[in-house]
Formats: structure tokens, C-alpha cells, sequence
């Protein structure tokens, strides 16, 4: 890598956040990227994201058709290299449906969409996305989503958790866990997880809307300034 | 041969399913406060050209493990194969 790090962004036929998650990274001292689903290509990128919105009109499933766009098998080679994978929302349920992160999102408890800032405890810092980060530290980022609610079975809940593949969790202010901050219904509050790994990280909460301090909370920054800190480290 | 094969899928029994508990919420207020244990799944028809009722159903089931349904959170059951004209 010279020079800035380039994220590569994919955009999805209904894809919604792909500008604002390129903008973030732009505004976050990297070189953004524009993917297109069918292109079965990624160039020299250092990174990717998929981005949220409703891909494929969340049609069958949230997530079920983009899985099989073509990009997504060199999305699979690049992150089975270690590259850094990060899923926001939509993108989280594209790589919990493609099998590259574990569990499954589906609607809300509460059947209502989501829209607001929540508080984020960070689970681990063993993630590219989390590596400037404190376990415990607390971010504030906005969610907006309709089928948000991690679920998986009992068995592979406790071996998410017992292997620390929990990467962020709901929380109060003080960073308090409990049902009381749990917007979705999520199993124990599970807001984003990783692979065994490390380097696929998916949550449903925006970070690519939280890096602007003129138009909101700015949580999303430590997980963007984390990836360009491991990216640059990795080349010096 | 075509054969018309109709898919079902459903959430896994362990799992809450919101809009099954919404449906419910509302039997009651129609007067129905008889029903419980409603479930709300995905009903696929779909057409397969193929030699044999074997073969079509054996890649309905490969269609219905991969895309139709998500085995994380669901069971799927395939029924009927009913020959089509054409």
C-alpha cells in the first residue's frame, strides 16, 4: 500500500449507504473506492465495505440474492486472505447469509423500524476495526433498521460469545448492558460480530454516519481511524 | 417433464417469531380468543423441467437449502410434485 489506504465500497442494486460510506472514508484520510455487485473484481483495494439499504429489495431474506452477486466470491477469496472485511447493516446480513459471519438478522422484536443514536459498547479489540480501541469504551453511533434482531442457536450463541467473537454490544450511556438498551431484541444485545479470525466484522449500527461532528455523534471514527492505523502499520 | 413443487419455509421452532406473535395480537380483538402458537413462514411455488420427478425434486431441495431458505434460522419442507403441461 502507498500512500492513502483505499477502501473499496460496493454498491448493490438498492444499496443506500454506499456514498456516505465512501464520503466517511474519504473524510477519514482514505481513499475511497466504487465496487460495482457485478463485477467479479475487486482491483488493489486494502479493504472493503459493504454498505447498507435494502439490496435486492430485501427480497426472500435481507441479504439472500446480493450473497450471490459475483463480486461477493472475490469479497469471500479477499477476506480467506486476511483482508478486512467490514459489513454495515445490510451488509452485515450479506455476510451472515454468504456464511462469513456467523448467526442470521431478522425483523425487529418490536416489529418497528429503528431510527436513533444508541450507545455501543466495544466487546474486543481483536478486529481490525476495533484495534485503537479499549474493550468497555463506549460509542455512540445511529441504527436505522427494520430486521435488525441477531439471532443464532443457544449452541452457536455460547461459542460466539466463549471464542470473543462479540465485537459490540447495546449499552447505556455508562455502558450498561440489559433489555433496557437493546433496540431490536438482538440475543444478548449483540449489536456486531466478527469471524473466527477476525478480519470480517459486521453491525448494524452506521459508523459511516458518525464521522462528521457538524451532523451528528462521531463514534464511527475510532472504528475507521482503527483500519487505517493496522493499514498503514502493516506496510511500514 | 414439468413438475410444480410448492416450497415451505419457517422459522426454526426455538426461535420468537414477531410477526407470528403480532398475527396473534390481533385474533383476539376480532373476537378469535381460541388461537394461539401462530407462526408466519414463506409459501415458493416454483416450476422444474427435468427427466425424472427424482431429479427435480433433488434439486429443489439443493434450491431450497442454499437460497430459499436460511438454515440458521429456518426448516423448509418441500410438497406436492404435480405434472404441467408444457
Amino acid at each position: 500500500m502507498s500512500g492513502r489506504p483505499r477502501v473499496g465500497v460496493v454498491t448493490f442494486p438498492g444499496s443506500l449507504d454506499d456514498r456516505d460510506a465512501l464520503r466517511a472514508v474519504e473524510l477519514m484520510g482514505g481513499e475511497g473506492i466504487r465496487l460495482w455487485h457485478g463485477e467479479p473484481k475487486l482491483g488493489a483495494v486494502d479493504a472493503v465495505i459493504l454498505p447498507g439499504g435494502f439490496s435486492y429489495g430485501d427480497y426472500l431474506r435481507a441479504g439472500a440474492i446480493a450473497r450471490f452477486a459475483p463480486v461477493m466470491a472475490e469479497i469471500a477469496a479477499f477476506a480467506a486472505r486476511g483482508g478486512p472485511v467490514l459489513g454495515i447493516c445490510n451488509g452485515f446480513q450479506i455476510l451472515c447469509e454468504a456464511g462469513l459471519l456467523p448467526g442470521a438478522l431478522i425483523r425487529n422484536r418490536s416489529l418497528r423500524f429503528v431510527c436513533r443514536v444508541v450507545n455501543l459498547r466495544v466487546e474486543t479489540s481483536t478486529t481490525p476495526f476495533t484495534s485503537q480501541l479499549v474493550a468497555g469504551e463506549v460509542l455512540s453511533i445511529p441504527i436505522k433498521h427494520g430486521e435488525g434482531q441477531f439471532v443464532a442457536s443457544a449452541e452457536e450463541v455460547e461459542r460466539i460469545e466463549g471464542e470473543g467473537q462479540v465485537v459490540f454490544r447495546y449499552c447505556s450511556p455508562e455502558g450498561d448492558t440489559g433489555e433496557d438498551w437493546n433496540p431490536n431484541g438482538s440475543t444478548n444485545g449483540i449489536a456486531g460480530v466478527r469471524s473466527r479470525e477476525g478480519n470480517v466484522v459486521g453491525l448494524m449500527p452506521h459508523p459511516e454516519h458518525a464521522v462528521d461532528p457538524d451532523v451528528g455523534p462521531t463514534g464511527g471514527q475510532p472504528i475507521f481511524g482503527s483500519l487505517f492505523a493496522e493499514l498503514l502499520a502493516a506496510v511500514s | 417433464m414439468k413438475r410444480r413443487f410448492e416450497v415451505l419455509v419457517s422459522l426454526k421452532p426455538g426461535l420468537l417469531d414477531p410477526q407470528g406473535k403480532a398475527v396473534e395480537g390481533a385474533l383476539p380483538a376480532m373476537g378469535w380468543t381460541n388461537a394461539s402458537s401462530v407462526r408466519v413462514g414463506k409459501h415458493i411455488e416454483l416450476t422444474i423441467e427435468a427427466d425424472s420427478e427424482e431429479a427435480a425434486r433433488e434439486q429443489v431441495e439443493e434450491m431450497a437449502r442454499r437460497l430459499l431458505s436460511n438454515p440458521v434460522i429456518e426448516d423448509y419442507r418441500i410438497l406436492a410434485a404435480e405434472e404441467v403441461a408444457g
